[in-house]
Parts: structure tokens; sequence; C-alpha cells
């Protein structure tokens, strides 16, 4: 990547630049950063792009039926292929209909290039039909965002959306595209230096922070391995497997980072955070040292700030510097890639030899994992429990497949239930909590990794938003398989009534009992609709979703509406106070402070 | 521990293309922080603008706000200027003048280095620049003659001696406030 502002130079080799449109030059340029797959509807600013893309043999466009449905699919598409995922779409309602999944990838850091028709350029200001200022509504929640004017300015804005989205702390960037640059004719030159000045993250890390760090692990009794979304980002859960093993240090993975280090494994303490475990929740409160990888303090992990892990000193290493120090601030900060990072810190701990005694401090944190394992009671009236379900999916399906999950109560049993051994198996909207999130994010995941079974967990109400994406999968070939919780509610807000709101249950009962019928619902969109509502029918049920491979599949669970996810540490209040089931506190014995 | 809070004048040294001031502006508005002045304009380099913000927020705040801005992908450089640094606004002001207070008006205008570049039979419009306490101690001796109408330049500044804050064209050079990790 070139430092210089130096003009973007023509295409190597001396070769004539090819002349053709701008719709011809962004195609190409697609091409040429090995975009393989966008999801996309046509209109009428982006109408001239999509007329090359219809040629395009290295293109496979797939055609959403609402534009939120591609951006998530772009989400789910990058999470598991680790490339940058595109989505298309027109100007005006096209656009804006992607503010949602851009919001959703920029909280999560995920990679994706939304690429959007715009008015002609002449009629920009003038509330032209379908004229929405899409790079300004979308400048605070996009990493970068480019409008396009110039036939000539494609290629490079491309390319530079390309690399911007996919380096450093990954993230959305937005191509605006005026419809009179893509008709234009230009001359195709392939920009071979970026014109990135501003542009330059920082992957290694400065080694005397990393020395700092490693003399805190030395001192510290009660270290924990705070492990977040980045360490999946860096793809460094080997790195991480090691420091592990070699340190003994207890681990516990956030909502991003479940799977980045195997569930089963006897130093994982489990998810942190409002709906954490006991474990979990305990390591960081009464940790001496965080060693935070990847992770950035969010509310839902801190609960109240003031009172988190009070007697914690903080070493905080991140790719992006102002996530250090942001919420809390960091002892230790260390700027770079976590697969960077935690490699130099292994060396250097297994250079020094000496490491810290923590075996006291391991010993109480496995006694509270054995004594407050999440678990969940089964429903008093022979109804099915959402846990039971979806324990069973991920027990039949193994952890080798892929898990995507909406937002809500299921969201967090799928976090505690599902089998979480492998890294980059688990996509949901941890950042955002975006419904609707899990059909189109588990259909991205399934075009990028077509030999995988791909399961959605989903609930009733987000089920209710984005369900028109199966459409799209029965049509092109895009077999998921989605298990639908019916709960007939709204069940983390229900929750959060029942908790909060002496159980008044405003607009959160959905009436979701046969309306609509899921199953047939599922027929009509060309899937095969399946339904349980007896404990005796589930695995069966489950047996025959993983034996259909050829169309995507909608299984309804009618499950228990007053299931509560449990341990939750009401909002804004201490970690401390995380309660087990209702009104009731787990006995912290054993106390090793 | 609360910090205390102090006024800071941050140079932002910003590629010159459409909308880098909108995103600047807007990534101050959303993250809350208050500004208390800024000023845009050209730099020796026509590629380049420079922004001058000034805030008055504590250390925490102050490093937040410079990352912020930093992760813009057009913000080449943040330098965060010394309170030795020179510091100037303009200001232009219309005030009411009579054929009696015109001459004191005058001698006002003559000590503070400033200019009358307008007059009518009953007002004089002033040019002045200078530091932020010079011109409001201006302003404050005009008010007794009735301000008519003011208007005042966001604040620019420059470091002193032979630097130049566009010497090196990188980020790698932060302002003092922020630990470099």
């Amino acid at each position: 990547m070139g430092n210089n502002p130096t003009p973007v130079t023509s295409t190597p080799g001396g070769e004539a630049a090819e002349e053709m449109t701008g719709a011809q030059a962004l195609v190409r340029s697609l091409e040429n950063v090995g975009a393989e797959t966008v999801f996309g509807i046509p209109g009428g600013a982006i109408l001239p792009a999509y007329d090359p893309l219809f040629d395009s043999p290295n293109v496979r466009h797939i055609l959403v039926r609402h534009e939120q449905g591609a951006g998530h699919a772009a989400e789910g598409y990058a999470m598991v292929t680790g490339k940058v995922g595109v989505c298309m779409a027109t100007s005006g309602p096209g656009a804006t209909n992607l503010v949602t999944p851009l919001a959703d990838a920029h909280m999560d850091s995920v990679p994706i290039v939304a690429i959007t028709g715009q008015v002609g350029s002449a009629a920009i200001g003038t509330d032209a039909f379908q004229e929405a200022d899409i790079r300004g509504i979308t400048m605070p929640i996009t990493k970068h965002s480019f409008l396009v004017t110039k036939a000539h300015d494609i290629a490079p804005a491309m390319a530079a959306a390309f690399h911007i989205a996919g380096t450093g702390r990954p993230g959305p960037v937005l191509v605006d595209v005026t419809k009179d640059a893509l008709q234009a004719r230009t001359r195709f030159e392939w920009p071979r230096n970026l014109d990135l000045p501003g542009y330059r993250p920082v992957l290694k890390p400065h080694s005397k922070q990393v020395r700092e760090a490693a003399k805190l692990i030395l001192e510290s009794r009660r270290p924990v391995l705070y492990v977040g979304g980045g360490v999946v980002k860096a793809a460094a859960w080997k790195e991480l497997a090691d420091l592990a093993e070699l340190t003994g240090i207890p681990v516990v993975t956030t909502l991003m980072a479940r799977g980045v280090f195997p569930d089963s494994h006897p130093q994982n303490m489990g998810m942190p955070g409002m709906h954490g475990t006991v474990a979990a929740v305990g390591a960081l409160q009464r940790s001496d040292l965080l060693i935070t990888l990847g992770a950035r303090f969010d509310d839902r992990v801190t609960g109240q700030l003031s009172s988190f892990a009070p007697l914690a000193k903080v070493i905080h290493a991140d790719i992006d510097p102002a996530e250090i120090s942001k919420n809390r601030v960091a002892d230790v900060p260390i700027v770079g890639d976590c697969k960077e990072v935690i490699t130099e810190l292994t060396a250097l701990l297994k250079s020094v030899g000496n490491l810290p005694d923590i075996a006291e401090w391991v010993h109480y944190l496995k006694d509270l994992k054995r004594r407050y394992p999440t678990g969940y009671d089964e429903p008093v009236g022979g109804e099915l429990s959402p846990q039971h379900v979806i324990k069973r999916i991920g027990d039949l399906t193994g952890p080798d497949a892929y898990y995507a999950a909406g937002v809500g109560q299921h969201q967090m049993w799928a976090s505690h239930f599902l089998p979480w051994e492998l890294p980059g198996r688990w996509l949901n909207s941890g950042g955002l909590g975006t419904m609707g999130y899990c059909v189109p994010a588990a259909m991205g995941a399934k075009v990028g990794k077509p030999d995988a079974i791909v399961w959605g967990i989903d609930g009733d109400g987000c089920f209710q938003m984005t369900n028109q994406e199966l459409v799209t999968c029965a049509l092109e070939g895009i077999p998921i398989k989605i298990a639908v919780i019916n709960n007939q509610s709204l069940g983390m807000v229900r929750q959060w009534q029942t908790l909060f709101y002496n159980s008044r249950y405003s607009n959160t009962d959905l009436n979701t009992h046969r309306v609509p019928d899921f199953p047939k619902l599922a027929e009509a969109m060309g899937c095969v609709g399946l339904r349980a509502e007896e404990t005796s029918e589930v695995d069966a049920v489950i047996e025959k979703a993983l034996s259909i491979n050829d169309v995507p599949v909608v299984v309804e669970f009618l499950v228990h509406k007053d299931a509560m996810v449990w341990p939750m540490v009401a909002a804004g209040t201490s970690n401390d106070d995380i309660k087990v089931a209702r009104d009731m506190a787990p006995k912290w014995d054993g106390e090793v402070l | 521990m609360p910090e205390i809070a102090g006024t800071h004048t941050l140079s932002v040294l910003v590629e010159n293309k459409p909308g880098v001031l909108a995103r600047v502006a807007s990534l101050i508005a959303r993250r809350g922080y208050n500004i208390e002045s800024l000023a845009v304009g050209p730099t020796e380099y026509p590629h380049m603008s420079r922004m001058t913000l000034v805030v008055t927020v504590d250390d925490v705040v102050l490093e937040q706000i410079t990352k912020q801005l930093n992760k813009l992908v057009e913000v080449l450089k943040i330098v965060e200027l010394e309170s030795s640094s020179i510091r100037r606004e303009l200001i232009l002001v219309k005030v009411r003048a009579t054929p009696e207070t015109r001459g004191q008006l005058i001698e006002i205008i003559g000590l503070f280095g400033a200019k009358a570049v307008d007059l009518t039979a009953d007002v004089i419009t002033v040019e002045a620049t200078g530091s932020p306490a010079k011109l409001n101690a201006l302003l404050e001796l005009f008010e007794p003659y009735g301000i008519r109408e003011l208007v005042q330049s966001g604040l620019v500044a420059l470091g002193r001696g032979n630097r130049s804050m566009t010497d090196r064209n990188t980020k790698s050079e932060r302002p003092k406030s922020v630990r470099a990790v």
C-alpha cells in the first residue's frame, strides 16, 4: 500500500487501457478483486451495472427479495469465507434498505462492500426520483464511503473500498455510483497503488508493550484471557490455544468469539456478560488481570462499568487504537493484529519459563463452573423447552456445522447450548442486535460454504422480519435449515416485562400459534416445512431436516413461552449481582481474594 | 476519578476531498464531543486542508477524539498545539458611532491594532485579528457604544518555530496527550 499521495498509476505492463463503460469498469473491478458472489436487487439508477453483470463469467449475482437480505447475506458470506462480502442496490429506497445491515456490519466489524446506484450527478440535490443521500446517511455506520460521479474514478474507488473493508479492523464500505458515471465511457485502469495516505492500520504490536504485558502476566495471581471477536477476525485460534495451554490461564469467550476456544476445554469458563455463565462473570469480577484480546468492553459484558472487574489491571490488545481505553482504561495498551500480539506474547512467556502459580485461582473457577453449569428447567406443562430443542439441534448436527441466530432469547440459548468446539462457525448480530439477521445471514453462509450444513436458529419474531429470503434460497439452490423457536412472543422483551414491568405484556404477544402457519409458509416459499410440538418429536424432526439437502427446510418448534434466559445481570447493575434464576444469586464460596 | 477539563487546540490535516468536513463534523456530533470552534481552509499543498479544532475536555476524552478522528480514512495527521502556539481569530464588528463617540472609538481601534473598514453616519465597521483574549477585551470596550452586528471566525493556530505540520505526511506523529502504543 502506498503512503504517498501520488495519483493512481496506470495499468502495468504498458498494455493499452481498455475502453469501456463505467458499468463495465464496475463489473471488471469486482472480477479483479475476486468477488465471486454479489447479493442484490436492480433498479433504475444501478441498472447500467446490471447489464454487464449479466455477462460476467466470474461474478454470480443472487437476486434477493429485500435489500436488507442482501446486506446480511453479504455479512454471512464474509463471516464464513474470510473474504469481503458484496451487496448491491439501487438508489433511494434500495440504498436505504441497506442501512440496517451496514450498521450491523459496522458494529460487528464484518467486511462488506455495498454498491449503490445514485441518481445522475446533475440531479444530485434536487430531490430527484429515488434520490437519497446514502453516503451522508451511512457516514456514521460505515468504515468509509465513496460517492463516484466520474467513470474513471470507479476502478480506484472499488479497489480502495475492498482494501479498506478487508484490512485493519474490518468493516463496511459504501460505494455510491451515479448513473451517468456508469453510463459514461472510460479507459479501464486498475490502480497499482492505492491512494490512501491516511489509512495505515497497525498490525505489528510494539514489542515494548508486549514486554510490559508479559510482565503483568508474570506478576498476576488471578489472570483471565478475555477473548473477543477480534481473535476470530484475526484467525488466531491456534495462537490463542498455545497461549492458554502454555500458561493455564482461564479463558472467557464473548458472544462474538464463541467457538474460538473449545467449550469442552477445561480452561474455558464460557461466555461473560449479561447472560454469561457464573464462572465467566465471576472470573472477570474477581480477576487481578484481564488479558483482553480483540474485545471491546461492551456494556453487555461489563454491566455497570464502575463496578466491572474492580481489582483487575488491564492489558488491552486490539487492532483499533480507538477501542483501547474507550470504556475501561488500559494499563498496557497494545495496538496490533491479535495473531501477531498473541504469537509474540506466547514466545516471550515461553522464554521466561517461570510462569505464575495460579492453581488456586483455576481451582476456584473450575469449582464455580461445576456448581453453576448453564442449565434449564423443563417446563411443567409438558410443553417443549426451547433450550432442549436448541441443544438437540447441536447434538444431532455436530460442531462442524455453521450456526446463525437471530436476536433475543434463542440467540442466548444458541450461544450457551450449541457445541462450540470450532472457530468461525457462529454467526450472530452481537453489537447492533438486529432482529431478522438469521435467515439472510444463513443464506450468505451457505453460499460461502456450500458443502457445509448451515442452521439458522431463529425466533418467531425475528423470522417474520426477513423470512422472504427463503424464496431466494429455494430458487437459487441454497438449502439452509431454519429452526423457528416459536414461543409466540417477543421472548426477550417479554422476559424483561416479566422481571421489570410487573408481567405487563404490552405488545409482546405475537399470537403466532398457527398464524402464520410456519410449515405452510415454508411450503409456499418452496421449502420443506416441518413442525414439532412435543419433546418426543424433536429428534425425529431434526433428523428429518438433516436428511433433506436439496431444498431449504423450516422446522417450527412450538415451545413454552415463559422460558427465561439465565443467568442474567439486569441492565445497568453490577456483574456482582448476577442471578442464576429469578431472585437467586450464586454463592461465591471459596473466595480466593 | 474525574479528570479536569482543559482547553486544547488540535490541528487536523485532512485530504482535500468532498465530504471530509461533513465526516469530521458528524463524528464530533455523534460521539457527543463539544467543540468550541472549528475552522477549515487550504494549506500550502493543494491536496491537503487543515482544520483547527478547539475543545474543552479532559484527557480521556481528548484521547478518544484524537483516536476517532485518526480512524477517518481522509485524516492524515493530528497534532495538539502547545499553549504557546500562535492562535488567532478574526472579527468584523459594526459599532454604533455618533459624531461625539467616533473619536474615542478610533482611539480604541488604534490601540488594538484594528482597522476601521467602513464608516457611515452612525456606524463604524471594524476589522480586528488577535488572540481570543485580546478580541474579547476589544469587544468589551465596544459594548457600551452598542454593537450592531458581529461576525467572528473560528480560531486558526500555528505552532512556533521552524517545523511544519506537513513535513512528514503520516499519522505516526500523534499529539503528546495520546499515549503512543
